[in-house]
């Protein structure tokens, strides 16, 4: 084990080589599974999540929502609502003319909408009342005329040039982002290939389905400054759009996360019902708070894209990759959200889990009249990663391989990069596959179990954090104070929002062990834009990672500022000391030392009040051209699941009977919550797998068919079958402790490993997501044995980057493509 | 959060003052037992009664009385849930006992009746929806619109009855007691039922329904086979169940009935008379099926695709008749 | 569908006055007619430990207990709690400690984000009423009422067991 580099300042001090040693020596806390830091306050409601708050006087918010699917707003009549006695305040949009949105390219949302309404649910007017049956009859009164315009539902279609724009800005049509671009000769590559496989596959959008609906409350505080607390997982980026449209200096917002009651990625973008209710506070002067229902969730959306996708690859006889050309049509829905970081994940991470030594992408999201897609758990990778694996199946078969055998061999190397510049590092899929292999018995059971039953794998990588922030700038993706009191007590500030994934544990967890005391001794302030140091948000699984390294340093100079006065103190040098279980002792004596808190009282009085910083950036990447903000990480994560089903093969029911899953984590910070993330990450992969989409009527005006609980199809404890996990460890010289994600990667191989598993069970191919019932019947009663899509559109590619590789001699740039006419959009990147 | 509309509220305790209440205020009364039906309704504002008549406090609609015969009397604000524990239910009429144990969840079945899961309102993707959703599709015949949007050209609801213990109780021959101020009528439970998704039953708005008698089954078997997404929440999207009587090795009365196909079960009479004097066998299991299959029409108006649920009407009538042939 | 004449403002924005057991004691509350159990609880009682997933009986979010039962609080009116003692997380701990439900549901990581967790222990504790040592097969039936989005339930599956031991063992 290492002690974490600081790099800001050189050569190492006795203090840190203390350090380094006491953790050489062994760890803690680290690793091991003490109870999450707000476990037992959730376990007695003390937890108080948005919708919980409420305060004197606090008025209630019903949103107006379009029930048209593509029009231009004539007219807005808010005149009866404005007359109902309790009704407070009705808000339209012009008062908030500044658009928002969570990536600095597409700032395409307006809080109410103004001139047009882009889907049904997208909010045109806002109510506040003194409570909620006011506010819904209020809502309900206010009557809006539209000019209808042509909606248009599919992707394939909205790519079209003839259709109606939804906006007025992207690449052409209602084609809101195009890419294409290319590392190594990939015609070549195929031409060069014992087999190329050409499969096309359907991933149909789902969503995250929190268990807890949006909820946000607002309040103008007397000296007219505004506080919001919100369900949100990225209070910084909230923060930044709630200034920009209230034209509020943001050193007068602050904005708290609650804990959030399950984000999965729909709680990542700043949301018009946040604004919305912010400003209704900064106009009545009251506490306002909304809380969604279900079906405003689902008109929230930001979840999985549908994606249509072609792959070819080509394959030598002995399993190995020469290239690959894949192409993703993404249905992005009405708005940019992270669409366009979406369009280049369902692009870059191919490369990460086998050696692909060339590799060409083309990609497409489109604009439809449809809640907007955006990041979910696994953000633009579980389709992708859904038609590559299944493909490898199948090739595995017409190689006479064995698909476990196949992918072993044809591993990318750790510490390589691969063809599109992505710099890997620790890669520990290879002792994943050998353990669930080992695990599940699958060479007594591929191939070989009854007819009915089958067995099926698939891998997967996940990045820990993107390499790059959202707009970009050269600030740390996270900071943590810490602050050490004369009592003992250590505070740890950091702007990171627990979702439940237990980051509040992990902050608590890597100050306590550098700092030797009890996960009870550290008090965590987190969220809170106004008084904790910024942390980019809970999505891109980039927290513990980012989060951690900062935590790290500055518990680490804290640390150093005791130590200092304790070894004057005891008269040892500081390398001797160890800070353990709450005390400072000599490590050749240990009888000798003093309790933690005599020592942080020793270093106030010596230096004064003990507060210290630590922060993180991400190393820069080998990627240099355009696009390549999207995909890399400081390291990937990585999986491999084995599951068997039982299929009915008169009804195409499949019953997953068990799930093996090996993840590569890098280092547990806390064992039980890696596992833990590792169930759930099944338990959704599950849900994927089997039955959950975002189904729409678009001959109804597009309305969303299923938008509740009921309806929308998520797991029961009946579904979710055993899982058996095993957790590899070899860490990451860039996480802290040697720590990788675990919060979306162990979610990506679970659903095509059903899909091969239904094969090996069946013989049939069911090339689409979800893999429903009448899907695998569809399947068993066809002729070439095959439910999925079979064409795929042409994406009207006039130009794509040319990027060498490093085996060409590249050194990660292309040439810059020619200037567009109008200004260069700015780069995106990141999650 | 989703508010009920406001109502008035009226507390009877005995069946009778039920049934004098609902006279009294009028059909737009409602009753409400278990509410797991009506109150989501009344959210999503789809019923909207002005005065709720609860059967919480009412004493004599609760009760399983066993006959001597064997047949048995149940009250109709007995919850599921009782139901489901009554160890009577569970070895003599298993099939009931499956189709109670099969209908949402646990903590549902705390709550809902047997009494409001046969009355439960017919069900529609379309209907099922908030008041907004259905602002959108400019609502539909069953509810403020003058459309049905599952077959726009038909001048009827098809809304599906999607009761799970409606086609057992159907087969089990049971008799149902309705109480008005009007007096006291009882009808086979068959007959409750009118093939419409609005008017759904034969019920009359100022009637109580108290009582559901189920005569002794003797040796009959009985199954149902319940087709759904999940093994919780879910309301059945094709339902069949299954009585058989046997002479011996052969079949001496057979019923089949489906539901969840329709706005009303499908009691299927031609696929049963085929069963009677017959030995079941894979084959016969089958071509009856056939013939079960015929008059199920499921339109596109819940989960899962309507061709598919027609489809496992089929697979599942086989299915029941081959479970509960001698023998197997 | 029946639409009625809806009644007027005057009788239904009334509030209704009444006792209601909660968690062991009789507390006094004014609510509207029409709210539901769960609303009345959250908002008038500031007992915010029950949460909500749907209002419609459609996740088990909100589930309480009702004279031991658990029940479904967004489909039960105040009004109609006339009598029935209610059992709501806030209530679960004594003034010994937690509930052994909570601490192993905190020590075995079975709240992830901790937000179907009221409902999940409310469930789990009258399983454990009813039966001391259920079978997982038991556990997957009884708790199929309660949907959580974080954990696969295979963590709350371990909390109740190892609660129950320690349960069983302790009233030895
Ligand atoms: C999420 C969810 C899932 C469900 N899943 C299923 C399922 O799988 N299968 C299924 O069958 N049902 C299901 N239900 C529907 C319902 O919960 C049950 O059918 C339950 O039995 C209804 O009983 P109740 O007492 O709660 O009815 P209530 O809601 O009280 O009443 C339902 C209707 O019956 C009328 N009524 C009730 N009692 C009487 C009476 N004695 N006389 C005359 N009229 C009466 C009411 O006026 C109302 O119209 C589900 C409900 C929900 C919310
Ligand atoms: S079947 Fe037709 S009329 Fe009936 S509820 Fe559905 S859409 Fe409405
Ligand atoms: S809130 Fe979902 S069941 Fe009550
Ligand atoms: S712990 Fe988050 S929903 Fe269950």
């Amino acid at each position: 084990m290492t002690a974490p580099k600081d790099e800001s300042n050189g050569a190492p001090t006795p203090e840190r080589e203390g350090l380094e040693q006491q953790l050489q020596e062994g760890l803690r806390l680290i690793g091991k599974s003490p109870r999450k830091v707000d476990g037992m306050a959730k376990c007695t409601g003390e937890t108080m999540f948005a919708d919980d708050l409420s305060l004197p006087r606090m008025l209630i918010c019903k949103i107006h929502r379009s029930h048209v699917a593509h029009a231009r707003i004539k007219s807005i009549d808010t005149s009866a609502a404005e007359a109902m006695p309790g009704v407070v305040a009705v808000l339209t949009g012009e008062s908030m003319p500044n658009s928002f949105g969570i990536l600095p390219v597409s700032q395409d949302e307006h809080a109410l909408c103004i001139d047009k309404v882009r889907f049904v649910g997208d909010p045109v007017a806002a109510v506040a009342a003194v409570d909620e049956d006011v506010a819904f009859e209020a809502m309900n009164a206010i009557r809006v005329e539209y000019e209808p315009l042509d909606p248009v539902f599919s992707p394939a279609k909205a790519i079209d040039n003839d259709v109606e724009p939804i906006h007025d800005y992207g690449d052409d049509g209602n084609v809101h982002k195009r890419v294409s671009m290319q590392f190594g000769d990939v015609d070549q590559a195929l031409a060069d290939a014992d087999e190329v496989a050409e499969d096309v596959f359907y991933y149909e959008g789902n969503t995250h389905l929190p268990m807890e609906q949006h909820a946000t409350l607002a309040v103008r505080e007397a000296d007219g400054r505004l506080t919001v607390w919100s369900s949100t997982q990225t209070p910084h980026y909230l923060h930044r759009a709630m200034s920009k449209v209230l034209e509020m200096p943001p050193s007068r917002v602050r904005i708290v996360a609650c804990p959030n009651g399950g984000g999965f990625g729909g709680k990542s973008d700043p949301f018009n019902h946040e604004i919305v209710v912010a400003k209704l506070a900064m106009l009545t002067g009251r506490p306002v708070k909304v809380t969604l229902t279900r079906e405003e969730v689902f008109y929230c959306h930001r979840g999985r894209h549908a994606v249509l996708m072609r792959a070819r690859t080509g394959f030598k006889k002995d399993g190995s990759i020469t290239g690959m050309h894949f192409e993703s049509l993404l249905d992005g829905g009405a708005y940019g959200s992270y669409g366009v970081a979406s369009t280049y994940y369902t692009g870059a991470l191919q490369t990460v889990t086998y050696q692909v030594p060339t590799y060409r992408f083309d990609g497409v999201r489109s604009f439809t009249n449809k809640p907007p897609g955006g990041p979910k758990r696994g953000h633009g990778t579980p389709q992708p990663r859904f038609a590559v694996e299944v493909q490898l199946d199948k090739m595995a078969e017409r190689l006479g391989l064995d698909p476990a055998e196949m992918r072993l061999k044809t591993l990318q190397p750790p510490y390589s990069n691969t063809a599109n510049w992505l710099a890997i590092g620790s890669m520990g899929l290879g002792p994943c596959i050998e353990k669930v292999v080992e695990g599940s018995g699958w060479k007594d059971k591929h191939r070989k179990l009854p007819r009915g039953k089958g067995i099926g794998i698939a891998c997967s990588s996940y990045i820990c954090g993107a390499g790059l922030p959202i707009y970009w700038n050269a600030m740390p993706h996270s900071g943590v104070t810490v602050q050490l009191d004369r009592g003992g007590g250590v505070a740890a500030f950091c702007g990171a929002t627990d979702i439940g994934q237990g980051s509040d544990t992990v902050l608590a967890t890597c100050v306590a062990e550098i700092l030797g005391v009890d996960l009870e001794d550290v008090r965590i302030v987190v969220a809170d834009t106004a008084i904790t140091p910024v942390d980019l948000g809970s999505y891109s699984s980039r927290v513990t990672l980012m989060m951690g390294n900062a935590a790290i340093q500055a518990a680490e100079r804290a640390r150093e500022v005791v130590a200092k006065a304790v070894s004057k103190h005891m008269g040892i040098p500081a390398v001797r000391l160890r800070f353990a279980d709450n005390r400072i002792f000599d490590v050749q004596d240990p009888e000798q030392g003093i309790t933690f808190a005599e020592g942080v009282a020793l270093g106030e009085a010596r230096f004064g009040t003990i507060a210290a910083a630590g922060s993180y950036s991400p190393p820069r990447t080998p990627g240099k051209y355009r696009g390549a903000g999207v995909g890399p990480s400081p390291a990937y994560s990585y999986s491999a699941a084995v599951v068997e089903v039982d299929v009915d093969e008169e009804t195409g029911e499949i019953e997953v009977e068990k799930i093996w899953i090996g993840h590569d984590i890098g280092q547990s910070i806390n064992e039980m919550l890696v596992i833990g993330q590792v169930e759930g990450g099944v338990y959704m992969g599950l849900g994927e797998a089997l039955m959950e989409e975002m189904a729409y009527r678009p001959n109804r005006f597009g309305v969303h068919k299923i938008p509740s609980m009921l309806e929308y199809k998520s797991p029961t404890t009946k579904e979710m079958p055993p899982v058996v996990t095993y957790l590899v460890e070899d860490p990451d010289p860039n996480g802290p402790f040697g720590a990788k994600e675990v919060g979306q990667g162990p979610l990506l191989p679970v659903m095509p490993a059903i899909a091969n598993a239904v094969y090996d069970a069946v013989g049939v191919r069911v090339d689409e997501v979800p893999l429903s019932p009448e899907k695998v019947l569809k399947a068993i009663e066809s002729k070439d044995k095959r439910y999925g899509p079979k064409r795929f559109p042409d994406l009207r590619i006039t130009e794509t980057m040319r990027v060498k590789t490093e085996a060409e001699g590249g050194d990660g740039t292309a040439p810059r493509p020619p200037r567009k006419p109008k200004s260069e959009k700015k780069e995106v990147a990141s999650s | 959060m989703m508010r009920l509309p406001p109502f008035r509220y009226h507390a009877p305790d005995t069946a009778g003052e039920v049934a004098h209440v609902l006279a009294n205020e009028g059909p737009e009364a409602m009753i409400v037992a278990g509410g797991t039906d009506l109150y989501p309704n009344m959210k999503r504002r789809h019923q909207m009664p002005s005065t709720l008549v609860s059967l919480r406090r009412v004493t004599d609609l609760a009760g399983i009385e066993w006959g001597s015969d064997g047949g048995v009397r149940i009250g109709a604000g007995q919850t599921l849930r009782a139901l489901e524990r009554d160890p009577g239910v569970e070895g003599a009429l298993p099939a009931l006992w499956t189709a109670v144990h099969q209908i949402s969840t646990p903590v549902l079945r705390n709550m809902g009746t047997i009494g409001g899961n046969i009355c439960l309102d017919t069900r529609c993707n379309y209907y099922n929806q908030n008041y907004e959703w259905r602002r959108a599709i400019n609502f539909c015949m069953k509810c403020e619109g003058d459309v049905c949007w599952v077959a726009p050209s038909s001048p009827r609801c098809w809304a599906v009855n999607s009761s799970d213990t409606v086609p057992v109780l159907i087969a089990l021959g049971a008799r149902v007691t309705l109480v008005s101020d009007r007096g006291v009528r009882e009808l086979p439970i068959a007959e409750l039922f009118v093939d419409d998704g609005i008017e759904y039953l034969a019920k009359q708005k100022d009637e109580v329904l108290t009582s559901i008698e189920i005569p002794a089954q003797g040796e009959a078997r009985s199954v149902y086979r319940k087709v759904r997404r999940r093994g919780a929440f879910d309301f059945p999207v094709a339902a069949v169940a299954v009585r058989l009587a046997f002479d011996g090795d052969r079949v001496e009365s057979a019923d089949i009935v489906l539901n969840a196909v329709g706005s009303t079960p499908v009691v299927c009479t031609d696929a049963a008379e085929r069963l009677v004097g017959e030995v079941v066998t894979e084959d016969l299991a089958a071509e009856v099926a056939q013939v079960a299959w015929k008059p199920a029409k499921p339109l596109d108006n819940t989960d899962l695709t309507h061709m598919w649920r027609k489809k496992m009407v089929r697979v599942n009538v086989k299915r029941a008749l081959l479970e509960l042939a001698p023998g197997t | 569908m029946t639409q009625g004449s809806a009644p007027a403002a005057a009788e239904t924005r009334r509030k209704v006055h009444m006792q209601l057991l909660v968690n062991g004691e009789a507390q006094e509350v004014a609510f509207l007619p029409h709210k539901t159990l769960l609303e009345v609880l959250r908002e008038d009682m500031q007992l915010t430990g029950t949460k909500h997933g749907c209002e419609l009986g459609e996740c088990g979010t909100c589930t309480v207990l009702m004279d031991g039962e658990p029940m479904l609080s967004c489909l039960v009116l105040g009004i109609e709690c006339d009598g029935v003692e209610i059992e709501t997380v806030e209530g679960m701990a004594t003034g010994a400690g937690p509930h052994p439900l909570q601490t192993w549901f905190a020590d075995l990581g079975a709240a992830q984000c901790g937000y179907c967790t009221p409902g999940f222990l409310m469930t789990a504790k009258s399983i454990l009423e009813r039966d001391p040592n259920p079978s997982r097969e038991d556990l997957v039936e009884e708790l199929s009422g309660n949907l959580c989005r974080c954990t696969g339930y295979l963590k709350i599956y371990e909390a109740i067991e190892a609660a129950a031991k320690d349960m069983r063992e302790g009233s030895q």
